[in-house]
């Protein structure tokens, strides 16, 4: 189990991380939920998995998960949105502007990383 | 009495509104104020000093940032006392002079303000007891010196001079900053009562040798030390009042003033003798060498400067007492000689136009005052007997002849120096005189000179005063001052001594002798010495070489940041992605090897893999890596990206966190819709395809952070862990009065943080609101063709109904939240959701006539009643965002202490629901509202046409 969320973990940040490196705004975004999700998880990992009862403070409630790393992990997936939000607004404000979605300046020196 | 210290410094600055208040009354009344501020300072140091002179030390301290180690502390003893003496009273003769010598049409009042900042760094600099506090007005004597100098800006000279002395002196504060951090660390404090008492304990830290090298670094910069010294003749570009000012008693003597005042501290070692001996003999006589070559009198008065820098930097290196009471009583001397000459200078350049002296000549005839005055400034600036210059010289003679470092012949090393010093000031000093106010008629004056204004003399005529009475009288008129500042800066007792005109024939006198015979036979062979040095020497303080070291240097870090940010996101990200990967690998390899750091997997036992899981992992992959191999098939990609949301959020009921679960679902459909919307307007088909060697790059960072993120997790889950939450959990109930901890965690124990993150929130979505007010784009993807088919009339039907369903359900987890999984956020984004598919389902004018909610009154609402629940608290003299139960544990208080925590979560509500609210119906209302539908009847996805050429009307085309 524990195998098993590392490597979804490591799938999600290698994946997140490719698309990130793209040079298109819709690639990025979707890289940015991707990477999302994965140090969603990896902090929620934080508090290990072997917990038993979600953080319900019921009474003769045992074996709690670790809330702390819930509590952190809810509001980041809200401001997550809210990144995503700002995100995809600078995207179409590019649009806008320029006329185009590439997230690079097109005076900007040729790179060797593009090619016509 | 001593309350009024800070008083002291604070004077100059206070002065600065009054400045600018009389600034309408004309030139006059701002002179007279800036001067009644100078001379009011003096009547306050009148008051403070009579403890001072019998001995005592005054010092006021207040905290101001006690973790730190700064305080707001002052101090006035007698090193403080005698140079808050020279600020303010060479400060007011200047502005009685500048109010003359400044031409009608400069801005008096901007100079003299700038002028009164200057005076209030320097008194900072001199009454601070703690050290970063004087670091702090240090800092602020090295900013207005650096306005001071560049007074005349329309000249190029002026402005590189003064970015030249921004440069050397800012840097070396920068060096007196980590020199005073290790000198606090070492004594155990920054206040000097601590630090002056801790001499011993200092000196014999390992740390002591840079601490050392990096204060006297700050010194000699400021106090122009060879070799840092190329500033000071380039700030020669300044009006002669502030050369006057900065170069006689204030800005350079800062550097002095240091060495004074940490004298009982950090002296006393082998390194100091070598290092502030050395450093003061080199600079005396370089200073004094290239003083006589200056053909600008101006110049030459600033080697001359330099040069009596070096000799006081060397008395205070000699390191013996007596050589420290000289050091003090030279900075007496030069402060008022000094002074006196830079005004016969300005008044000179005035009446003349030029500062050349191989045109002005035989200036005794046109201003015979002026003249006696300046030879007289000039004959003590040489060590002639009677002006108060010799006397100190005379000490410094006696104290080269007795110094105890040195044995056998070495016994004449210090003074050769020292007469060869004596003549070559001689021989400058000389020159002043004689190609000055003698030496035949003066050659082509651009204007007839005449005598000065009968006021700009008087500044100068009360310096020579004393420069004439202390070398008469020295113990009557300053052997009371000497004796207290001696006491200060020796850190006890001085040792005896009896100023005094005539010390019988001793070999100092005949030093003196040979200084004044040597010094006017070398001034009269001077036409060989400037041939010499302009066959020879190199100008290696010329502005120019400054310049060029100063445009290399930034050319240089021009040339770092274009190799280092080529102006692509995927190279900017790569670096830092990759950093952060070599970061991880480095420190796994570095490891030690017997640690359990080296295996990947801890201690704890794994847990079955349950089939369940197995299969949403498989579910979860395939999403991920689709939605990253099929990025260009856009729609497909949303989809599978929502498959690995969906399977992250099952994930969560699987570790136990529901309360995620509901916030990623519901964050999951709200991102899919804002993708959604997105789409339409951005192009299908970019200009931009990754070159292979940034595929393969990508390829291996992803990789390599994949590798590494996996890797850490598995060690991170299989290794045991302590958490804090046990406190959480326990006092859940108690005192959040919840049962849900993540819940009160957020509302109540971190409830702080959470106020922050909705604030956060809010801010993304008036940034997503600014950035597309206004901007209308056409959709890439064709509309549908007819209203029907753009608002499905079953989507239609099924969401009106939903609504009230939807709202009901967030109303539910709403209340629900603060004791099982729901609450604020949830509930705010499922109605947000709900909402939002009304305007898809309806239209947006639909929607718009019907739901009329305003996202900024939402989000603004919602942050107001989150703050005013948090200041409640403090009404009650609680801590802000303290909740009800915290305090009330009474049973039949429990519902008023829930309402509280729950008036916070329903400000998250209306956050979540304005912030949704406000972003995707923005983005509904990008769209041209003149795009006509048929127009581009099912227009395929065509790999020819660049997305630039669908631009909207107001984009400029890309390529362009």
């Amino acid at each position: 189990m524990e195998l098993l969320l590392a490597l979804a973990i490591g799938i999600l940040a290698g994946c997140g991380v490719w698309l990130l490196l793209a040079s298109r705004t819709f690639a990025i975004l979707l890289g940015l939920a991707l990477l999302g999700h994965a140090v969603n998880l990896l902090i929620l990992a934080g508090g290990r998995i072997g917990a038993k009862a979600p953080p319900l403070a019921l009474p003769g409630a045992a074996g709690l998960a670790d809330p702390l790393p819930q509590a952190l992990v809810l509001t980041a997936i809200v401001i997550g949105f809210g990144m995503s939000a700002f995100l995809v607004a600078l995207a179409l404000k590019g649009m806008g502007e320029g006329g185009s979605d590439a997230v690079d300046l097109p005076d900007a020196p040729p790179g060797r990383e593009e090619e016509p | 009495m001593t309350l009024l210290l800070p008083l002291l410094v604070l004077l100059p600055f206070l002065a600065l509104l009054l400045l600018l208040l009389v600034d309408r009354l004309g030139r006059q009344a701002v002179a007279v104020a800036a001067g009644a501020t100078m001379v009011a300072g003096l009547g306050l140091l009148a008051a403070l000093s009579p403890p001072v002179l019998a001995g005592d030390v005054l010092v006021l301290w207040q905290p101001w940032l006690p973790d730190w180690g700064l305080d707001l502390s002052f101090r006035l003893d007698g090193l403080g006392l005698l140079f808050t003496l020279l600020i303010y009273g060479i400060g007011a003769l200047i502005i009685l002079y500048a109010a003359y010598y400044m031409p009608a049409e400069d801005r008096l009042t901007r100079f003299l303000v700038t002028l009164l900042a200057f005076a209030g760094g320097m008194l900072g600099v001199v009454l601070a007891e703690n050290l970063l506090l004087m670091l702090l007005f240090w800092e602020v004597t090295s900013l207005s010196s650096f306005l001071l100098i560049a007074t005349k800006w329309q000249s190029h000279d002026s402005r590189i001079a003064a970015r030249m002395a921004l440069a050397v002196t800012g840097g070396g504060g920068l060096a007196l900053l980590a020199g005073i951090l290790l000198l606090g660390h070492i004594a155990g404090s920054f206040e000097l009562s601590v630090i002056l008492d801790r001499g011993d304990l200092i000196r014999q830290n390992r740390l002591y040798a840079p601490m050392l090298v990096l204060l006297l670094l700050g010194a000699f910069t400021k106090s122009a030390q060879v070799p840092f010294h190329f500033w000071l003749p380039n700030a020669m570009a300044a009006p002669t009042p502030v050369s006057a000012y900065l170069h006689s008693a204030t800005m350079v003597k800062a550097g002095v003033f240091l060495l004074a005042r940490l004298y009982p501290a950090v002296a006393g070692t082998e390194l100091w003798f070598l290092l502030v001996t050395g450093t003061g003999a080199v600079t005396l006589l370089l200073g004094a060498y290239l003083a006589l070559l200056k053909h600008d009198f101006k110049g030459l008065l600033a080697y001359s400067t330099i040069s009596h820098l070096g000799l006081i930097t060397l008395l205070f290196g000699l390191d013996t007492p007596m050589s420290a009471v000289a050091g003090v009583f030279h900075i007496i001397n030069h402060a008022v000689f000094k002074a006196s000459l830079f005004m016969v200078a300005g008044v000179i350049d005035k009446q003349c136009g030029t500062r050349d002296m191989r045109r002005i000549n035989g200036l005794a005839k046109y201003m015979p005052v002026t003249a006696a005055l300046g030879i007289v400034a000039a004959g003590a600036m040489a060590g002639v007997p009677f002006l108060n210059g010799f006397l100190s010289k005379e000490m410094f003679f006696a104290e080269t002849v007795a110094h105890p470092g040195f044995t056998g012949y070495g016994t004449l090393v210090l003074p050769a120096i020292a007469t060869l010093a004596g003549i070559l000031s001689v021989a400058y000093s000389a020159r002043f005189v004689h190609d000055v106010f003698f030496n035949g008629e003066p050659v082509d004056l651009p204007r007839t000179p005449g005598p000065p204004p009968r006021v700009m003399r008087l500044p100068m005529e009360v310096l020579v005063a004393i420069v004439v009475i202390v070398g008469v009288a020295p113990q009557l008129a300053v052997g009371w001052l000497l004796e207290a500042a001696a006491g200060a800066v020796l850190g006890g007792a001085p040792p005896d001594f009896k100023l005094a005109v005539w010390h019988g024939f001793n070999l100092p006198l005949v030093m003196s002798i040979i200084a004044l015979g040597g010094g006017l036979f070398y001034y009269w062979s001077r036409d060989r010495v400037f041939t010499l040095h302009e066959r020879l020497a190199l100008d290696i303080s010329s502005p120019v070489a400054f310049e060029r070291a100063y445009n290399g240097a930034t050319a240089l870090a021009r040339a770092a940041m274009a190799a280092l940010d080529r102006r692509r996101l995927a190279h900017q990200l790569g670096l830092f992605l990759g950093l952060a990967v070599m970061a991880g690998a480095f420190a796994w390899w570095s490891a030690p090897a017997t640690s359990a750091g080296t295996a990947l997997a801890g201690p704890l036992p794994l847990s079955p893999v349950d089939p369940v899981s197995a299969f949403a992992f498989a579910v979860l992959a395939i999403g991920a890596v689709g939605a990253t191999l099929l990025s260009a098939q856009r729609l497909l990609a949303i989809l599978l990206l929502g498959v690995s949301g969906l399977v992250v959020s099952l994930a969560f009921i699987r570790l136990s966190a529901p309360d995620l679960a509901l916030t990623q679902l519901a964050v999951e459909v709200a991102t899919t819709l804002l993708l959604l919307l997105a789409l339409r307007f951005l192009p299908q088909t970019g200009p931009a395809r990754r070159g292979r060697t940034a595929r393969f790059a990508g390829a291996a960072l992803a990789v390599g952070a994949g590798l590494g993120a996996a890797a850490a997790s598995f060690a991170m889950l299989t290794r045991p862990f302590q958490t804090v939450s046990g406190y959480h959990i326990a006092n859940a109930k108690p005192l959040g009065g919840g049962t849900n901890v993540v819940n009160v965690i957020l509302v109540d124990f971190r409830g702080f943080d959470t106020l922050g993150e909705i604030a956060v929130l809010a801010m993304a979505a008036l940034g997503v609101h600014a950035l597309l007010e206004g901007v209308r784009l056409r959709a890439f993807v064709p509309s549908a063709r007819s209203e029907a088919d753009r608002h499905p009339i079953m989507l239609r039907m099924l969401m009106q109904p939903l609504l009230p369903l939807a709202l009901a359900m967030a109303v539910y987890l709403f209340l629900r939240g603060h004791n099982l999984p729901g609450g604020g956020f949830v509930a705010g984004l499922i109605a947000a959701v709900a909402l939002v598919l009304q305007y898809m389902a309806g239209g947006f004018a639909f929607a718009d006539a019907r739901v009329r909610l305003d996202g900024v009154a939402l989000l603004g609402a919602g942050l107001l009643v989150a703050t005013l629940t948090g200041a409640a608290s403090m009404a009650f003299g609680f801590p802000f965002l303290k909740s009800a139960f915290t305090y009330i544990d009474a049973a039949p208080l429990d519902a008023i202490g829930l309402a509280s925590s729950m008036v916070f979560d329903a400000g998250i509500f209306l956050v979540v629901v304005g912030t949704l609210l406000m972003v995707l119906t923005q983005l509904g209302r990008i769209a041209a509202p003149d795009a006509p539908p048929a127009a581009e009847p099912g227009r395929q996805p065509d790999p020819r046409e660049p997305g630039a050429h669908e631009a909207p009307p107001r984009a400029a085309p890309a390529e362009g």
